[in-house]
């Protein structure tokens, strides 16, 4: 009797994995518990968060756990961005790094002056940061046109910005490398005198709030998802799919200013070409990690943010291995084809069958 | 005016797009002639974009087979790299003097089977997506090189310089130099081997049946399936095709620059994609001309050639350029394609 009621549980807990495994948020979690897991075996001081002093003199906290949150941040917002795009249209933004490298030349051109060796702030960097945005939101809507008036594929459409982004980034500047010296211009990307937690986490955060509200208040989120899966349809339920997709563009657009600012933030200057390199490939990688379709429709949010985590979680790990930078992508790769072909639901129909076999061999067994 | 209509009517849209690419780079060279002369009048300008960009040209034939088939593979030109390097490495290590060609050839094939193989079976048979499982090809690509040997190096392989240095010269073409010397113009091993493969893949899409096949599966996935097309088949078998292309094409960058870097060929995917969309190739798959690749690579290496004629020093003008180039070219492919679908 006892020996039944085992086998019964048992199987209904097999049954609740299964169901687990179906569900959207599984692969980043399981991800990353598995990454927690390998460091704590690895190297627990991995955890450690030390109260440091930086070099202006101030308590910071520093420690594995605050780098992945601190340079995460960039990933994160950028991520916000690229699900929405991803939903409404079907296709992903590959002109993000470049828009970036316009959008900080853009804050620099306005702070340093046209000479870029002006002493002090030529303008408030609030006034800077939001003529940056309408920039970014301009170069936004630029690809959101091309995407949803003119029917381009969002991969190629982008690949056009992607091309030019960083050679119109160097001619804003005249090619020169502007470096803002105000100290308070360097306290977005690092620390606020006085706070312990870089202000970047801080950023992310807030614009984590900002999306969720947007998404619990207005229609985005849902009007999004229903141009993606079937612009038809939307049409005739009274949305205009081309204004939908435009938006979600221009929403890209912004994260695309808040990133840049924090990129730029962090060194005062500016490297045209390497500046947020490959960063799209990362927050396309962060969209497809948390679950969601690379070809449009229904997505979830917080799964592209665990996403984004995930990614810089990996990076920081393999760091901490004293894996060249350059050499990273190779381990990168692997973890991702593991990732993707483990969510693929082919091998997971596989698996779950295979599951059940081998649990209704057993429960013969005992029977 | 009327009956011009109504061919283009009853264009297919692969000739159409193909016209408009080939009517653009003619005109494109005859201005460049006529208003800058100069380098353009001379045959060996044209051979050597074609000398420069022979890889390139293998590399975008490789990917027009995948975008026909609806797939994309950005994994190509960081397997360039990690094939000059890993035939550079071995062309060049201390035992045995180094190693011989024909085994370097098949390393990069090899490089290009296991590619091809690995990312075609996760698309084909996984259905995981063309853009992740290429994207990851092209991290893993791209660290494996550095792995490899991290720095620049040339190669000094006596038998590879040879073959290196091998022109083939054209009879009856060439231009006299300042001495009063007829020289006649030339192009590299590498442009045969890509005019070969542009000439063989052109048959293979045109007249059999796995090319037909190749349009079917891009164009409409289910009534492919109907028609009794191993879909999975066709999927797996043209990004096989595409990989072993990009090694071809690795091979022929190889041969161009005789050195092996991981900053070589940065950026071809890209390229690739921009020139077969010139070429007429739409990225939603069942749409493409290998013959319209062909001028997009010339198209694209033609307005970089202007450009810098121009006196447009500046690096950025060639990139901006380049963007207006694949905007205009869109947006004529969009908007003439609308039309067809109205009047229809």
């Amino acid at each position: 009797m006892t020996k039944t009621g085992n086998s019964l549980t048992g199987k209904s807990l097999g049954a609740q994995i299964l169901g687990l495994t179906r569900k959207q948020f599984f692969i980043p979690i399981a991800a990353l518990l598995a990454l927690v897991v390998f460091n704590l075996i690895a190297d627990p001081s991995f955890f450690e968060i030390k109260m440091g002093q930086n070099s202006a003199g101030d308590p910071v906290l520093s420690g594995y756990l605050v780098t992945i949150f601190d340079n995460a941040s960039e990933l994160v917002i950028l991520a916000i961005g690229m699900t929405l795009v991803t939903a409404a249209s079907g296709g992903q933004d590959i002109s993000v790094g470049a828009a970036i490298a316009i959008a900080g030349s853009v804050m620099l051109r306005i702070l340093c002056g046209p000479d870029g060796k002006a002493a002090e702030l030529q303008a408030p960097i609030i006034v800077a940061f939001i003529i940056c945005c309408l920039v970014a939101m301009l170069f936004g809507a630029f690809n959101g046109a091309l995407v949803s008036y003119f029917k381009i594929p969002p991969m190629v459409a982008t690949l056009i910005l992607f091309t030019a982004g960083r050679s119109i980034a160097a001619w804003i500047n005249n090619n020169q490398l502007p470096i803002v010296n105000d100290i308070s211009f360097s306290y977005y990307g690092n620390f606020f005198p006085g706070i312990p937690v870089p202000t970047p986490i801080f950023i992310a955060v807030a614009c984590m709030i900002v999306i969720a509200l947007v998404l619990k208040f207005t229609n985005l989120g849902l009007y999004s998802q229903t141009v993606g899966i079937n612009p038809h349809a939307a049409r005739l339920n009274g949305l205009n799919p081309e204004v939908i997709k435009l938006i979600t563009y221009i929403i890209l657009g912004l994260c695309v200013a808040v990133a840049g600012f924090i990129k730029v933030s962090r060194f005062s200057t500016i490297n045209y070409s390497v500046i947020a390199k490959d960063i799209e490939m990362d927050a396309i990688l962060a969209v497809a990690l948390g679950g969601n379709s690379l070809g449009g429709g229904k997505f979830n949010m917080a799964a592209s943010i665990m996403g984004a985590y995930v990614i810089q979680f990996l990076t920081t790990t393999l760091y901490k291995f004293n894996v060249v930078s350059s050499a990273l992508p190779a381990y990168k790769a692997i973890v991702v084809i593991i990732l993707v072909v483990l969510s693929a639901p082919i091998v997971r129909e596989k698996i779950s069958r295979a599951w059940k076999k081998t649990t209704s061999k057993s429960a013969k067994e005992v029977a | 005016m009327n009956s011009l209509k109504l061919r283009v009517k009853n264009m297919s849209d692969t000739n159409l797009l193909l016209t408009i690419t080939v009517v653009v780079f003619f005109l494109m060279y005859v201005l460049a002639v006529i208003f800058l002369g100069g380098g353009f009048t001379k045959p060996q300008t044209f051979f050597n974009i074609l000398n420069e960009n022979a890889s390139l040209l293998i590399l975008s034939c490789g990917m027009s087979l995948v975008m026909i088939t609806g797939g994309i593979d950005i994994s190509v030109g960081t397997m360039t790299a990690l094939v000059c390097m890993s035939c550079a490495v071995y062309l060049d290590t201390e035992i045995g003097k180094g190693g011989n060609v024909v085994t370097a050839i098949c390393i990069a094939l090899a490089i290009g089977l296991a590619y091809g193989i690995v990312q075609g079976f996760l698309v084909a048979y996984l259905n995981i997506q063309p853009f992740i499982v290429s994207l990851a090809g092209m991290f893993f690509a791209k660290g494996m090189t550095t792995i490899i040997k991290a720095d620049q190096f040339n190669v000094k392989n006596e038998e590879f310089q040879a073959l290196k240095a091998t022109r083939i010269y054209i009879p009856f073409l060439g231009a006299v130099n300042k001495k009063g010397i007829f020289v006649p113009a030339y192009v590299e091993i590498g442009v045969v081997i890509a005019l070969v493969l542009v000439v063989v893949l052109f048959v293979v899409l045109r007249w059999t049946k796995l090319g037909r096949a190749f349009y079917a599966v891009g164009g409409n996935l289910q009534s492919a399936s109907m028609l009794g097309i191993n879909v999975k088949l066709t999927k797996f078998l043209a990004h096989l095709m595409c990989s072993v292309l990009a090694s071809i094409g690795g091979w022929v960058y190889f041969m161009h620059v005789g050195s092996g870097s991981p900053s070589h060929a940065a950026g071809a995917e890209m390229n690739a994609i921009a020139s077969s969309i010139i070429g007429g190739t739409m990225l939603t798959g069942g749409v493409g001309n290998i013959i319209g690749t062909f001028f997009g690579v010339l198209s694209l290496s033609t307005i970089k050639n202007i450009v810098s004629q121009l006196g447009f020093d500046e690096a950025w003008w060639t990139n901006i350029t380049v963007a207006i180039m694949i905007c205009i070219f869109l947006l004529i492919q969009s908007i003439v394609m609308r039309r067809k679908t109205k009047s229809k």
